[in-house]
């Protein structure tokens, strides 16, 4: 079939043409609501008789709790944090993702390699070593690209969790206070994926409509792939 | 972001590189000795040392989950926090820098567990240049005889137990130090590695090292730099 194939190099004894289930990615910035969606997502296919699989960044067996300790403390250096990420992404992709997809699942990741080289990114690596870095990540069947602004991510920050440490890329001290640099780092997080949309083929979905028309939307674009299933 | 090439700090970095049993680190002690007896400020660094990776590769080790993706990612993670905490600010500073294995361990070991050498050396773009690396080039036969402790020291990774190659440590060991070597190898012309003959004299590979590392020195700062040392104790003394 060779219906999987890598980005580039790819990883050491796996045949892609051995995997049989459907890779589905859920990207967009922080707190656009992809863990309401992929949940939604998975009870619809559920009920359908589809088997799922999901998983989303820092969850790996291997990396996933020193990643979150590493980010507890104040030394963690770019480079670093890029390179363990890239650790609990290969991780998880040899270890959850791929045995899935050899068993016929279908495989809901939340976020995916784009999240990551978006971060590396706005943090000044270099676009084309990050690229070649995740070289060995999956093309996925379908990247669902939850759509959004500034503006609208803000309104939600507001009225739920509150601006955080990270995700206001406080690391990078890009403005005076948590909600300056909110709003600058998520503004530049938001171009690069715009950049890698038409790069990767991002199915995009505008957030800005109700959960319930959203999530029609991201159904609506899984239904294709369930066919031949 | 910094890539791989030569650097304009002030300091000097000279690095050791050999499989186990090579004698290298020995080497770098009394590198270090004299050094610091001729009044430089010298900062030590080790692979695998990364205070914030460090537990997790020891996780994974003994635990066995590594594949040779995350067996190669999660030393370049521990590597970059070497080079964002302890190489690039102490060379910044003037030091000398001595690194006990560095990126061609990396390039070796990874290669020879069947990783692609073009993505591994890309991945270690944001490494800071050395110096010197100095190759301390052994047998397998010799290094074996070396390690102290015999079949006990041999640990599973370093014996590439994970390749499959042999049921039997001693003999997966020899394999696979084996292709680490043809992997340094190569590296001498493409990485223009400093060969040492390790099966010379300690002293008179010694002697060689610092003829190397002297020409090297012309114009680096002589002043102990008291504050790098103190913290390379410190580091030292709070690894467990």
């Amino acid at each position: 079939m060779g219906r999987f194939e890598f980005y580039g190099q790819g990883l050491p004894a796996v045949e892609p043409e051995d995997l049989k289930g459907k890779l589905v990615v859920v990207e967009g910035t922080d707190g656009v609501g992809r863990s309401t969606h992929i949940s939604l997502l998975k009870e619809w296919l559920e009920s359908a008789g589809h088997a799922v699989v999901d998983t989303g960044m820092t969850r790996s067996a291997l990396a996933g709790k020193g990643l979150k300790a590493a980010k507890e403390g104040h030394t963690l250096g770019s480079t670093t944090m890029s390179l363990f990420y890239a650790t609990d992404f290969a991780d998880r992709l040899e270890h959850e993702m791929i045995p899935a997809l050899r068993a016929g699942f279908i495989v809901l990741t939340d976020r995916y390699t784009y999240s990551l080289m978006a971060r590396a990114t706005v943090r000044g690596a270099d676009p084309q070593w990050v690229k070649r870095v995740y070289e060995f990540a999956l093309k996925p069947d379908l990247v669902i690209y939850l759509r959004t602004t500034v503006d609208e991510l803000v309104t939600r920050v507001v009225q739920t969790a509150g601006f955080n440490y990270w995700e206001s890329g406080m690391d990078l001290r890009l403005g005076e206070d948590m909600f300056d640099c909110f709003v600058q780092y998520q503004g530049r997080l938001l171009t690069v994926f715009e950049t890698m949309a038409g790069e990767y083929d991002f199915q995009a979905v505008d957030t800005s409509a109700t959960i319930q028309t959203v999530s029609d939307q991201v159904k609506q674009l899984v239904a294709p792939l369930l066919v031949r299933a | 972001m910094k890539t791989y090439g030569k650097h304009r700090f002030p300091g000097r970095l000279f690095v050791v590189e050999g499989i186990d049993g090579s004698g290298k680190s020995t080497q770098l002690a009394l590198l270090q000795k004299w050094l610091e007896s001729e009044g430089y400020g010298t900062f030590f660094s080790e692979w695998n040392s990364s205070a914030l990776v460090r537990d997790v590769t020891r996780r994974g080790k003994k635990k066995r989950m590594l594949t040779p993706m995350t067996f190669s990612l999660i030393h370049a993670t521990d590597f970059a926090d070497r080079t964002e905490q302890h190489i690039v600010p102490p060379l910044k500073a003037g030091a000398l820098v001595l690194a006990d294995r560095y990126v061609y361990t990396a390039f070796a070991r990874d290669a020879a567990r069947g990783v692609n050498p073009g993505w591994v050396r890309n991945l270690y773009q944001f490494a800071v240049k050395p110096t010197i690396a100095f190759y301390f080039r052994i047998s397998v036969d010799e290094a074996m005889k070396r390690i102290v402790g015999g079949r006990d020291a041999i640990n599973y990774y370093e014996a590439g137990m994970d390749r499959n190659l042999s049921g039997d440590l001693e003999e997966s060991f020899r394999l696979f130090q084996g292709a680490v070597i043809d992997e340094y190898d190569r590296m001498v012309q493409e990485c223009g590695l400093v060969v040492i003959d390790a099966s010379l004299s300690i002293e008179k590979q010694q002697r060689q090292v610092r003829a190397m590392v002297t020409k090297a020195l012309t114009g680096a700062k002589k002043d102990r730099i008291r504050r790098w040392v103190d913290l390379n104790s410190m580091a030292r003394a709070s690894r467990p």
